[in-house]
C-alpha cells in the first residue's frame, strides 16, 4: 500500500506517494527527479547520497521517504542560488575538485554544512567532517583545498 | 528490500500496544543505520516497522545533577556531542559517539540502537557499562530495569523479549573527581569498525593520587561487550601510576575472548586490551584530575 508523504524540499512543499520500503534517496531520484544525489553504496558508506533532513546532513539511503513526512529536505539542488553558483561549487570548479564527480553532490551538501557550522574550519576539521563522504578519484586534497578556498572567499556563509 | 508496513506512534503505550499485537515479523527503527542496511541486505525480515523517533519519552535528553543523565532510547549521536554540559559530564560517551560513522551516521544513529543492536564491537556499549549506566524497559508485562553489562547475551541479541523496548538509558551524576575516557583500535583514521576497543573510568580520592573505585568495558574482543570485573576491583585503592594502568591492562587481557577475522588475530586484539586499557585509564585519570 502506498503511502501519501507531504514534505518540503528545497523550500518548496512537496507531496509523493511511496512504499513504506523505498528509502529517501530512491523517491528523490525516481519519483521527483531530483537526481543530484547519487547512489554510491546504498548502505550509508559513501555519502554520495547526503541531503540535509532537519538541518543535519544525513545519507538519504538510510532513511525511509516515509520518514520525510514533515521535515524539511535539502538537495544539492537547492544549493545555487538564482543561478549563481554558491561558493563551495564555484571553489570545486575552479579549484578541479572532482573527476568523475559521483562523490561531489555529496560533498557539496555535508562540505556546505560544515562551513554553517564552523566558518573557518581548520584543514583537520575539514577532513573529520568530509570523513562519511568517500570519492574514489581525486585522492581528497583537491576536496579539501577547495572547501578551505570557499571558507575564505565567504567568511560569512 | 521486501515490502512492510509503517507505523509512527506517539504515545509509548500505543508502540508497546502496536509492538504486543504484531508477530515477530515486527521491527522497531529508530535512527535506521543499522536496521534499514539489514532489511535491504535480507539480512532481517519485517512485516511492520514501527518508528520510535515520534515518542516523547525516547526523545528526552536530559542532564541533572543530582539524577545525572538521562538518554532517551533514540536520541542520536550528534545530540550528545553537541551539548557542551553533557560532552563535558560524561566524555567517556562523548569520546564514543564522536567516532560512530561519520557526520551523516551521527545525525541519526542513536545510542539506544547502538545497545539494542548489541554488536560485539559497538563503540557505545563499553562507555555505558563503565559509567554503570542502567537501561530502561517496557514491555506489555510492565517495566523493567536491567544494567547495561547484562542486556547484550551474544552477537546481535540481546535480553529484549517479545514486544518489549528500550525507552532511555540513564547514567549516574559524577562527581568532580571523576573521569573516564573510550578509544578503539582501527586500521583507518575514522569510519572503521573496532578491531577493539576499551571504556575506563575512575573516580579518584581527593587528593587525585590514589584511585577510589574503577570500571574498565571492552569491545570487539569477545561475543558481547564485556565489564572487566577483575581489572576493576583491583584497581581500587591503587596509587595513580602507569605501572598500575599497564597491570590493569594485564587483568583485562584475562576477560578477552577474541576471535581471529579479516580485522585482527586474537592474539593482536588481545595485545590492544592491554595498551587501550592502559592509555584510556591514563586519560581518564588526567580528566579526574581537571
Ligand atoms: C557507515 C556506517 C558506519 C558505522 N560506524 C560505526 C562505528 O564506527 N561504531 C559503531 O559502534 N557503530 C557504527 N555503525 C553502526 C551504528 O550506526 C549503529 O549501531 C547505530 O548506533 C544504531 O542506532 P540506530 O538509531 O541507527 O538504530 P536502528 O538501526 O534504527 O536500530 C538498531 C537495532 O536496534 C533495534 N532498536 C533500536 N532502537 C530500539 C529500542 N528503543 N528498543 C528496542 N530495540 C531497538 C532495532 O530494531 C535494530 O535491530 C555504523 C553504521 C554505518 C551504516
Ligand atoms: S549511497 Fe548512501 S551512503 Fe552510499
Ligand atoms: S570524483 Fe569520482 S568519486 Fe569523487
Amino acid at each position: 500500500m502506498k503511502t501519501h508523504v507531504t514534505t518540503t524540499i528545497n523550500g518548496a512543499t512537496v507531496e509523493f506517494l511511496c512504499q513504506p520500503r523505498q528509502s529517501l534517496l530512491a523517491v528523490l531520484r525516481d519519483e521527483l527527479s531530483l537526481t543530484g544525489c547519487k547512489e554510491g553504496c546504498n548502505n550509508g558508506n559513501c555519502g554520495a547520497c547526503t541531503v540535509m533532513l532537519d538541518g543535519l546532513p544525513v545519507d538519504s539511503c538510510l532513511v525511509l521517504a516515509v520518514e520525510a513526512e514533515g521535515a524539511e529536505i535539502e538537495t544539492v539542488e537547492g544549493i545555487a542560488e538564482q543561478g549563481h553558483l554558491h561558493p563551495l561549487q564555484q571553489c570545486f570548479l575552479e579549484g578541479a575538485a572532482l573527476q568523475c564527480g559521483i562523490c561531489t553532490p555529496g560533498f557539496l551538501v555535508t562540505a556546505k554544512a560544515l562551513l554553517e557550522k564552523n566558518p573557518q574550519p581548520s584543514e583537520q576539521e575539514i577532513r573529520f567532517g568530509l570523513a562519511g563522504n568517500l570519492c574514489r578519484c581525486t585522492g581528497y586534497d583537491k576536496i579539501v583545498r577547495a572547501v578551505q578556498a570557499a571558507s575564505q572567499a565567504s567568511p560569512e556563509s | 528490500m521486501i515490502d512492510f508496513e509503517y507505523a509512527a506512534p506517539t504515545q509509548l503505550d500505543e508502540a508497546i500496544r502496536l509492538l504486543a499485537a504484531a508477530g515477530d515479523g515486527t521491527r522497531i527503527l529508530a535512527g535506521g543505520t543499522d536496521i534499514i542496511v539489514q532489511l535491504r541486505e535480507g539480512l532481517r525480515s519485517a512485516d511492520l516497522v514501527v518508528d520510535i523517533k515520534k515518542i516523547s519519552e525516547l526523545t528526552q535528553l536530559k542532564l541533572s545533577g543530582d539524577k545525572g543523565l538521562h538518554l532517551g532510547a533514540s536520541v542520536s549521536c550528534r545530540r550528545i556531542y553537541d551539548d557542551q554540559n553533557i560532552a563535558a559530564s560524561y566524555p567517556g560517551l562523548a569520546d564514543a559517539v564522536r567516532i560512530i560513522g561519520g557526520w551523516q551516521i551521527q545525525s541519526r544513529a542513536s545510542v539506544g540502537g547502538n545497545l539494542c543492536n548489541s554488536s560485539p564491537a559497538a563503540d557505545a556499549i563499553p562507555p555505558l557499562i563503565a559509567y554503570s549506566a542502567t537501561a530502561h524497559i517496557a514491555g506489555p508485562g510492565g517495566k523493567r530495569m536491567v544494567p547495561v553489562e547484562e542486556f547484550c547475551t551474544a552477537p546481535g541479541h540481546n535480553i529484549l523479549q517479545q514486544g518489549e523496548l528500550l525507552v532511555a538509558l540513564t547514567l549516574p551524576p559524577q562527581p568532580s573527581n571523576a573521569g573516564s575516557a573510550y578509544q578503539r583500535f582501527i586500521p583507518r583514521n575514522e569510519m572503521d569498525i573496532a578491531v577493539a576497543g576499551a571504556a575506563s573510568w575512575v573516580q579518584l580520592d581527593q587528593s587525585g593520587e590514589r584511585i577510589e573505585q574503577a570500571r574498565i568495558a571492552l569491545s570487539a574482543v569477545a561475543p558481547t561487550p564485556v565489564f572487566a570485573v577483575d581489572a576493576s576491583e583491583w584497581l581500587k585503592g591503587q596509587v595513580v601510576s602507569e605501572e598500575v594502568f599497564a597491570e590493569a591492562g594485564e587483568l583485562a587481557k584475562r576477560v578477552a575472548s577474541p576471535i581471529d577475522d579479516m580485522r585482527g588475530t586474537a592474539e593482536y586484539r588481545t595485545h590492544l586490551v592491554g595498551v587501550l586499557t592502559k592509555r584510556t585509564l591514563a586519560t581518564a585519570c588526567q580528566r579526574a584530575r581537571k
